[in-house]
C-alpha cells in the first residue's frame, strides 16, 4: 500500500505548469555528471549499469536517485564517491573533472548503507577519522568531533564502541563521521534501509535538518518513493542504466514523462484510448465508450492513435449515477485504510480495475456498496498521456 | 518459534556409546601417561605412589634445557617469519584484483598441507645437502628455522586469509572515503581488525613447529636435538617416569596455545 502526503512542504523551485515549461532556476553545479557510461563484465558477459548518464546537481541540494534494485543508482553514487570509475564520461566537483581520482582524494564522504563503522575505534574516534586522515591539528579535530556529537545528540555516547550502541545511533554516528571532514558533497546510499518504520520517520526528518543546517549538497540513493517524494529537493527517477526524469517531487508525481515514471512513483490508473485532436501540449483523447478527455502529454513526445492515458487514484472520483461520469464501471471492491477508502472499478470496457482513492472524512456524503453501477469523474488535468 | 528439528543426530540409537568410545580412544592413553608422570615407581608400567620428584628430575636435566632452548629458538623464529609471510600473502591474495594464477598461488602456498610430510622432510633434507655440498653452505640451526618456516606458512595463512575473507570491505571503503591513503586505510583498520587472525595464525604455526618430528628428524645436525627428538631419544632407552613427565611439559604448553588460538578465533566471531 503506497500513501502519498500531498502537503504544502512539497518544493515547486521548478518544473511545469500546466504544460508550460518554466525554467530551472541557475544555480551553480555541485556536481555535473556527463556522458557517464560504466560497464561490468567483458565479451559477452558485458553489462551496462549505466548508460551514458547525464545530471545536474545542485549546490545545497537535496538530490535523491530513485530507482529499483538494479536501476544503476548505487553504481552512479560508487562513481562519484571513486570506489569505481567510469568506463567514459566525465564527473565534474565545481568545474573539476574528479572521475579519475582515488576516494581518497576527493572532497565528497559517504554514509554507507550498512554504515560500516570502524568497529576497533569508539564513537569519537569513528567520527573524528576523516580529519586525522587530512591532517588536521588535534585541538581542532577535537572541536568538530564535540560539535559533531552535538548536531547528531550523540555527546552522552561518544567513548562507547560501535558495537555497544543501538541501529539508529550507529546510522547517526555514520553522518556525524561522513560529515565531520565538511564535504563539498555527501553521498548517502539507502542510510534507512535498516532502519524500523519509526525510526526512519525520524531520520528522514533529521537529514532533512542535517542537510538545512550544514548547507552541504545530499545525494540520496533510494529505491523508496515515499521516502524521495517527502525528502528531496529533486529526484532523479532511474530504471535499466538510464535516468528517464529529473525533477520536483510535484514534476515526478503530477507530471511523469514516462510510463515507468508514473508506475513507479506512487499508485497510477492506465486507460487505453485514442488521440482524436492535439494542440499545445494537450490532446483529446476518446475512450472506447466514446467520451473524451482533453490530457496533457509531456515535451518533446508526440502523441498519435491508440495511447495510454494515466491518472492518478486520488484525481478520480465517484458518482452515483453512471451517466455523470467520464467513464462508468462496477464497484468490484472497496478497502479501507483508514486515512482513505480505495475503490475497485471494473470498467464496463473491461481491462484492469481502476481505483480511485477518497480522503476519509467525518462525514461522507455518500456511501457506496460492491456490485453497483456508478460513474467515474476526473478532476481537471488529472489525465496524462505518457511514452510507454 | 518452535523450528521444526529434521533430524537431531544425537536421536541415533547408540550415538551416546559411539561417541563415548571415540573419547576413550582418544584421551585414555593420553592421560595415563599424565598420570604415570607422577609414579614414584621407576617404571612405566607399575604404579606405585605419587611423586612430583620427575618433574624436578626434568627440570634439572642439561639435556632437556638444551633441547628446550634448541626448540623454542626454532620454533619462535619459525612463527614470526612464516606468519609474516602468510600474512603478507594473504593480503596479496584477497586484496587484488583477481589475476592469473592466482588459484595456482594459493594451491602452492598450501601444497605443505597436502605433501605426505616425509616428501616435504626427504626434499629438504636433499635441498640442504645440496647446497652444502656445492657450494659448502650449512646454516646450522638455520637449516631447521628454515625448513619450520616453510611448513609453518600455510598454518598461518588458513586463520588469516579466513579473517581477511570475513572482513567488510565496505570498511576499507570507508576509510579510503575518509581521505586514508591505502597505507593509511591498511594501518588503522585492517590491520588491526587482522590481528586476531594473526594471532590465532601464529599459534598454529608455533604448535605446529614446536611439535614437529619428522622434518626436524631428517634435517637435525648433531647438537640441535629438539624436544620431540629428545622425547624419541629417550623411549629407545629404558624409560622412567621422567619421559613421561617431560611429555606432559610438552603438552601443557601445545594445550595453551591451542586454547589461545581458540579463544582469539572465538572473540573474533562475536
Amino acid at each position: 500500500m503506497v500513501t502519498i502526503k500531498t502537503g504544502t512542504h512539497l518544493p515547486t523551485r521548478a518544473g511545469s505548469l500546466n504544460g508550460v515549461i518554466v525554467p530551472e532556476q541557475p544555480g551553480k553545479n555541485a556536481i555535473e555528471v556527463r556522458g557517464v557510461r560504466k560497464v561490468f563484465g567483458t565479451g559477452e558477459n558485458q553489462v551496462a549499469a549505466l548508460d551514458t548518464v547525464s545530471v545536474s546537481i545542485r549546490e545545497n541540494e537535496f538530490f535523491t536517485l530513485l530507482g529499483p534494485s538494479g536501476c544503476g543508482k548505487t553504481t552512479l553514487l560508487r562513481l562519484i564517491a571513486g570506489f569505481d570509475f567510469p568506463t567514459a564520461g566525465e564527473i565534474l566537483l565545481h568545474g573539476q573533472d574528479i572521475a579519475p581520482l582515488p576516494p581518497f582524494k576527493r572532497p565528497v564522504n559517504t554514509v554507507f548503507q550498512s554504515y560500516a563503522l570502524f568497529p576497533h575505534m569508539t564513537v569519537a574516534q569513528n567520527i573524528g577519522f576523516g580529519l586525522e586522515m587530512l591532517g588536521k591539528p588535534k585541538a581542532e579535530i577535537e572541536a568538530r568531533v564535540a560539535q559533531m556529537l552535538k548536531l547528531v545528540k550523540m555527546e552522552a555516547l561518544k567513548a562507547r564502541r560501535t558495537s555497544q550502541i543501538s541501529g539508529g545511533q550507529q546510522q547517526r554516528v555514520a553522518l556525524a563521521r561522513a560529515l565531520a571532514p565538511q564535504p563539498k558533497v555527501l553521498l548517502l546510499d539507502e542510510p534507512l534501509s535498516a532502519l524500523d518504520y519509526k525510526l526512519r520517520k525520524e531520520m528522514q526528518i533529521e537529514l532533512k535538518r542535517l542537510q538545512h543546517e550544514t548547507g552541504i549538497t545530499f545525494i540520496f540513493v533510494t529505491h523508496d518513493q515515499e521516502e524521495a517524494l517527502t525528502m528531496s529537493d529533486r529526484i532523479a527517477v532511474m530504471s535499466a542504466g538510464k535516468i528517464l526524469q529529473v525533477g520536483t517531487p510535484r514534476d515526478i508525481y503530477d507530471r511523469p514523462a514516462e510510463r515507468f515514471v508514473a508506475d513507479f512513483i506512487g499508485e497510477t490508473n492506465f486507460l487505453p484510448g485514442t488521440v482524436v485532436s492535439k494542440q499545445a501540449g494537450v490532446a483529446t483523447v476518446k475512450f472506447a465508450s466514446s467520451a473524451t478527455i482533453s490530457a496533457g502529454y509531456p515535451e518533446g513526445f508526440d502523441p498519435t492513435g491508440e495511447v495510454t492515458l494515466v491518472v492518478r487514484p486520488e484525481h478520480a472520483d465517484l458518482v452515483p449515477d453512471p451517466a455523470k461520469g467520464t467513464i462508468a464501471g462496477t464497484l468490484s471492491n472497496i478497502v479501507y485504510f483508514g486515512t482513505d477508502t480505495h475503490y475497485h472499478v471494473k470498467l464496463d470496457g473491461g481491462g484492469e480495475n481502476f481505483i480511485v482513492r477518497h480522503q476519509n472524512s467525518r462525514s461522507s456524503a455518500v456511501t457506496y456498496e460492491t456490485g453497483v453501477k456508478v460513474g467515474i469523474q476526473f478532476e481537471e488535468d488529472a489525465a496524462r498521456v505518457l511514452k510507454d | 518459534m518452535a523450528e521444526p528439528r529434521v533430524m537431531d543426530i544425537k536421536d541415533q540409537p547408540g550415538f551416546r556409546t559411539i561417541a563415548i568410545i571415540c573419547l576413550l580412544v582418544l584421551y585414555v592413553p593420553v592421560l595415563i601417561l599424565m598420570i604415570f608422570s607422577l609414579n614414584s615407581g621407576s617404571l612405566v608400567t607399575h604404579w606405585e605412589g605419587v611423586t612430583l620428584g620427575w618433574y624436578g628430575t626434568a627440570f634439572l636435566n642439561e639435556e632437556f634445557h638444551a633441547a628446550a632452548r634448541n626448540t623454542l629458538i626454532i620454533s619462535v623464529t619459525a612463527t614470526i617469519v612464516s606468519t609474516i609471510c602468510a600474512t603478507l600473502a594473504a593480503i596479496g591474495m584477497t586484496r587484488v584484483k583477481p589475476w592469473r594464477g592466482l588459484a595456482a598461488a594459493f594451491m602452492v602456498i598450501n601444497l605443505p598441507l597436502m605433501v605426505p610430510e616425509i616428501i616435504t622432510a626427504v626434499a629438504t633434507l636433499s635441498f640442504f645437502a645440496l647446497i652444502a655440498g656445492v657450494f659448502g653452505l650449512n646454516f646450522g640451526i638455520g637449516n631447521l628455522i628454515l625448513a619450520h618456516t616453510v611448513f609453518c606458512i600455510p598454518f598461518a595463512y588458513m586463520p588469516i586469509r579466513a579473517r581477511l575473507e570475513d572482513m567488510d570491505l565496505t570498511l576499507e571503503y570507508a576509510a579510503a572515503d575518509l581521505y586514508a591513503t591505502p597505507w593509511n586505510a591498511f594501518r588503522r583498520i585492517t590491520l588491526p581488525l587482522l590481528v586476531p587472525g594473526i594471532m590465532s595464525g601464529a599459534a598454529l604455526a608455533f604448535i605446529v613447529s614446536f611439535d614437529d618430528f619428522t622434518i626436524t628428524q631428517l634435517v637435525a645436525g648433531p647438537g640441535q636435538t629438539t624436544l620431540p627428538l629428545y622425547i624419541w631419544n629417550q623411549i629407545r632407552r629404558p624409560m622412567t617416569p621422567e619421559i613421561n613427565a617431560i611429555s606432559t611439559i610438552l603438552l601443557m604448553v601445545s594445550i595453551l596455545f591451542v586454547s589461545v588460538s581458540f579463544l582469539i578465533a572465538r572473540r573474533r566471531a562475536k
